[in-house]
């Protein structure tokens, strides 16, 4: 069902050829919404969005995501949509979700993207700040939580929701049936006057690149989000310029699997695929993404540091049920990558006999491996949110996947530095992206100047001339320094880095990456600033450590009784002394070994707030709730009782108490680098 | 990868079930018993029970253990044949019958413990319920191609329907019996669906569930019964559950039904107090 293009000189209005003509009248910049238009003419029958429903990828092509973006356009402007209003975006990730996006640019309206799991004081938090007169969200749960809040939202006009099911009885007054609202649209697109082809392209055309694209509320590691502001001519010059550093093009495949919220979503499946052509695939549900990323095979990926090790986990845990004979071959093959697979992936000259090794490795392993997580087809995948552990990084790469590292943030648009192919390094992220300008601020801020820059914070002037400096470059928080060859390296957040009473520097973000690197540790919060020595607090990693239980008939009945397990603490310890060994290696990090460490028998939570929504540790919040588990690493003592409250996933809250052991890891950091065993399994 | 092109509309769940019979009224009787009474040898399960059905609500039948709650529901479904009494199923009245007929005439049921074929995908127990609804016959199947295809493509659809409403998109192709209970019933309940039933019968659907995967229950029961218009009866130990679900509540202890009416009504019922904790004589 593509459009056929009408011939020349007999151009309709609504027409993709007409809009072109009236968005290429105005010389106001680019718009997304225009990119659209380019895209149903020059690739119009291309794929450019899949979602998998009912169980089969149903596929719209550029041309109908064109004209269902239109319906929508115009069906929400007959709710009552106009230029410089906000709209609200919440769900998971659904071709109608981005349609809306594109929708909202069509009428000069800016999108503002909500975490689908907010919870509803932060969901109205948000929409309350962006003033949004209109939500566009995705069932029942979002509606809820909206309406809950609603009283603190006297600028909501209108709820759309896309899927109907249990809102039937809902009180119809506000809240509108997305299929109804496009439907809507439809009939008055076919009409002349408002609402019709020509008005729609006459709204078009009067957006201009300087007009807001979208306002992405950053996660707020550090308190309250902050409304970023992306302009479309920023947005597009951003996504274009990596999009070619990359060589992205109309034939690549993406997952969309990321937070709508979250910049590198906006970045990844809607910038870079409106300005590059590329086909965006939606999962069927969340639980599902896994399996729909081996059916799709992506060859653009994005993955945070969490989900690769959670993947490495989940394939170590399955290799240790596998057989004796399968467990060597794995071995093997696995170390043969370790010693030639960089290089090969690199093109740096591999011995022979290595690359022969190396080609029986992948018809045995690699490739099958590769297959089974959905990486077969990758040609360029990008992590970045949290410094990665170097053995995680370098072990997708000795597969031959072309894992590399990118720094970014909410202000830039995403991309600050990026690592080009065939110069990835664990440690460093990279040299600047094309564009970028980045310089080291006297107290070691990095600080940048990029194309996709943002405009400021939402009405929040103050914030943004705190972030601005006065020539021009936006502060990013984080400290770090070039490396001899250009490369930027990031240490930890500016202000969370700090010393040991000793004078020796402490990088809490250094030394809870370190140990995160071990699979049965999920979580770990270090403390030390100012203190004699380092401690820390552990998550366990419940799919690790349940199937270690497993294996070793230890016998739980929950979490906390897991995690309280003495042979569990055993377990821990041993990864902890392994990681510290590591750190006695580096110079500067020998007096950063972790002392004594606490299991906590609760995992950290987001919606304890003790997580930010992307899963960083809010190391502050941390330290205050859990006071006296802090004291008692530092005081000596045994153990230490600890209550806690919890909000349960329906917003009730509880309380949870338990007394936890502190495991002292003895004083002697020579003693701990001797039982050191080689580190990771 | 199906690249199949569809304008991606017009799926809509409740048009699938096709077979939506409307000669009874919301709000009707769609089934009556009348004083029922069976028997086992010299023991009485039933005693002359009579209650009404009415389309459209969530009646539920409680009462302490052994008070028949299950005799009555194997009766309904045609397991058991009742020495006396009567039972209508949309005015029809009938005496005897066997499991096959009440399926074929719209009750569906699930069971106290999960009955599911262990060994087959989600996907296929689901499928099972189609069974009745599949028209051709043996020597169509075996050949597959044409009309039995087709009519297995148009089954999917509905079985995929069925799947996205009660969430276990990501446990398609998994054997039921590496499940964990609460998603093992979920699917029972999915198989019950599939055959479209007008009168859906839940033999403690909770049972053994935690809180959350009652909550969740909780919710499926209520957007069965509301989106696709399926009366259901449920016996049900919880008694939150069955007062917050249930439109109507009726009561039988030791095969005698005690009281019958809405939640709140049978909550303050002397006799049930007293069947429920105990009586001094």
């Amino acid at each position: 069902m593509s459009t056929a293009v009408p011939e020349a000189g007999n151009i309709p209005p609504g027409s993709v050829q007409a809009s072109v003509t009236a968005a290429a009248a105005p010389a106001s910049g680019e718009t997304f919404v225009r990119l659209l238009d380019m895209h149903a003419i020059h690739r119009g029958d291309r794929p450019a969005w899949r979602h998998k429903d009912r169980g089969v990828w149903q596929t719209w092509t550029w041309a109908e995501t064109r004209r269902e973006a239109r319906a929508m356009a115009s069906g929400l402007a007959a709710l009552g949509v106009k230029r410089g209003d906000c709209v609200s975006i919440i769900g998971f990730n659904r071709p109608r979700l981005y349609w809306a996006v594109m929708a909202a640019h069509a009428l000069g309206a800016t999108p503002a993207p909500v975490y689908a799991d907010a919870v509803a004081d932060e969901l109205a938090f948000v929409c309350a700040h962006a003033q949004a007169r209109f939500a566009v969200v995705q069932d029942q749960e979002q509606v809820d939580k909206l309406l809950a809040v609603a009283d603190q939202l006297p600028e909501l006009r209108g709820i759309i929701y896309d899927e109907p099911r249990g809102l039937r009885d809902y009180d119809h007054g506000q809240l509108h049936d997305l299929d109804q609202v496009m439907a809507r649209g439809r009939e008055r697109l076919a009409g002349q006057g408002e609402g019709g082809e020509a008005w729609l392209d006459a709204e078009i055309a009067a957006g201009r690149g300087a007009d807001l694209s979208i306002i992405l509320y950053t996660s707020g590691t550090t308190g309250r989000s902050k409304g970023v502001m992306i302009s479309h001519e920023r947005a597009i010059a951003a996504a274009r310029s990596t999009s070619e550093f990359d060589r992205l093009t109309e034939r690549d495949e993406v997952l969309a699997y990321l937070p709508l919220a979250w910049v590198g979503d906006n970045y990844l499946t809607f910038a870079q695929a409106m300005v590059a052509g590329f086909c965006v695939c939606c999962p069927e549900s969340a639980d599902t993404v896994s399996e729909d990323l081996r059916e799709i095979g992506p060859t653009y990926y994005f993955a945070p540091p969490r989900v690769l090790e959670s993947l490495l986990t989940r394939i170590t845990i399955r290799m240790q049920d596998a057989g004796r004979f399968k467990q060597w071959l794995y071995r093997r093959c696995i170390a043969v990558a370790r010693r030639h697979g960089e290089a090969i992936l690199e093109g740096r000259p591999t011995p022979a006999g290595g690359r022969l090794a190396y080609a029986l490795g992948e018809a045995l392993i690699y490739g099958p491996l590769k297959n089974t997580l959905g990486f077969s087809k990758i040609r360029v995948a990008y992590t970045a949110g949290e410094a990665i552990g170097p053995e995680l990084f370098s072990w997708y790469r000795s597969l031959g996947i072309n894992l590399k590292q990118l720094y970014g943030q909410t202000e830039a648009f995403l991309f600050v530095t990026a690592q080009p192919d065939g110069r990835a390094r664990p440690d460093t992220v990279g040299p600047p992206a094309p564009g970028v300008d980045l310089r080291i601020a006297d107290d070691g801020e990095v600080q940048f100047r990029s194309p996709g820059m943002f405009t400021g914070y939402f009405r929040e002037d103050d914030k943004t001339r705190e972030a601005i400096t006065p020539d021009g470059w936006v502060k990013t928080g984080d400290a770090g320094f070039f490396t001899g060859d250009g490369d930027l390296k990031i240490i930890d957040r500016a202000k969370d880095v700090g010393r040991l009473a000793g004078g020796a520097l402490f990088a809490p973000k250094y030394i809870e990456n370190r140990l995160k690197f071990y699979p049965n540790i999920k979580e770990v919060v270090a403390f030390g600033d100012g203190r004699a020595d380092v401690a820390c607090f552990v998550n366990i990693d419940l799919a690790a450590v349940a199937a270690w239980a497993e294996r070793n008939n230890v016998v739980y009945a929950s979490y906390q009784e897991l995690a309280a397990h003495p042979q569990v603490a055993e377990l821990l310890r041993r990864d902890i002394i392994a990681a510290n060994a590591a750190l006695a290696q580096e110079e500067a990090m020998v007096p950063s070994q972790v002392r004594r460490f606490i299991i906590l028998h609760k995992e950290l939570d987001p919606d304890d707030g003790e997580l930010t929504r992307t899963q960083k540790v809010r190391r502050g919040f941390i330290a205050e709730r859990y006071a006296p588990l802090v004291r008692a690493l530092y005081d000596g003592s045994a153990e230490a009782d600890i209550t806690t409250e919890v909000t349960f996933e329906d917003g009730r809250k509880g309380r949870l108490s338990a007394r936890l052991r502190v495991h002292d890891l003895g004083g002697d950091p020579q003693q701990a680098r001797a039982q050191a065993n080689g580190g990771r399994p | 990868m199906n690249g199949q092109t569809m304008s991606g509309q017009g799926m809509n769940g409740l048009a699938l079930f096709s077979r939506r019979d409307d000669s009874v009224a919301k709000g009707e009787p769609l089934l009556t018993v009348e004083n029922v009474s069976l028997r086992f040898g010299g023991v009485k399960a039933i005693s002359d029970v009579s209650f009404d059905i009415r389309k459209g609500e969530v009646r539920a039948i409680i009462g302490p253990n052994g008070a028949g709650k299950t005799s009555m529901l194997n009766v309904i479904n045609g397991f058991y044949h009742p020495q006396e009494g009567r039972i209508s199923f949309r005015g029809q009245t009938r005496r005897r019958m066997r499991p096959s007929h009440a399926a074929a005439q719209g009750i569906s049921r699930t069971f106290q413990n999960v009955a599911l074929f262990k060994g087959m995908s989600t996907l296929d127990n689901i499928m099972a319920g189609r069974t009745l609804h599949m028209k051709r016959g043996f020597f169509w199947q075996l050949w597959r191609h044409g009309p039995a295809l087709d009519e297995e493509i148009r089954h999917r659809r509905v079985v995929e329907e069925i799947i996205d409403f009660l969430e276990i998109e990501a446990v398609r192709k998994t054997p039921v019996g590496k499940l964990p209970y609460g998603l093992q019933k979920r699917v029972e309940l999915g198989r019950a669906l599939a055959m479209e039933p007008d009168l859906l019968l839940l033999d403690e659907p909770m049972a053994g569930m935690n809180l959350e995967e009652k909550e969740d229950m909780c919710r499926f029961i209520l957007d069965v019964n509301n989106a696709f218009g399926v009366t259901i009866a449920l016996i049900e130990h919880d008694m939150g559950v069955v007062m917050d679900l249930s439109d109507r509540v009726v009561v039988l202890e030791y095969g005698r039904k005690i009281a019958d009416g809405a939640p709140d009504e049978v909550k303050a019922s002397q006799a049930v107090i007293d069947a429920y904790l105990g009586v001094a004589h």
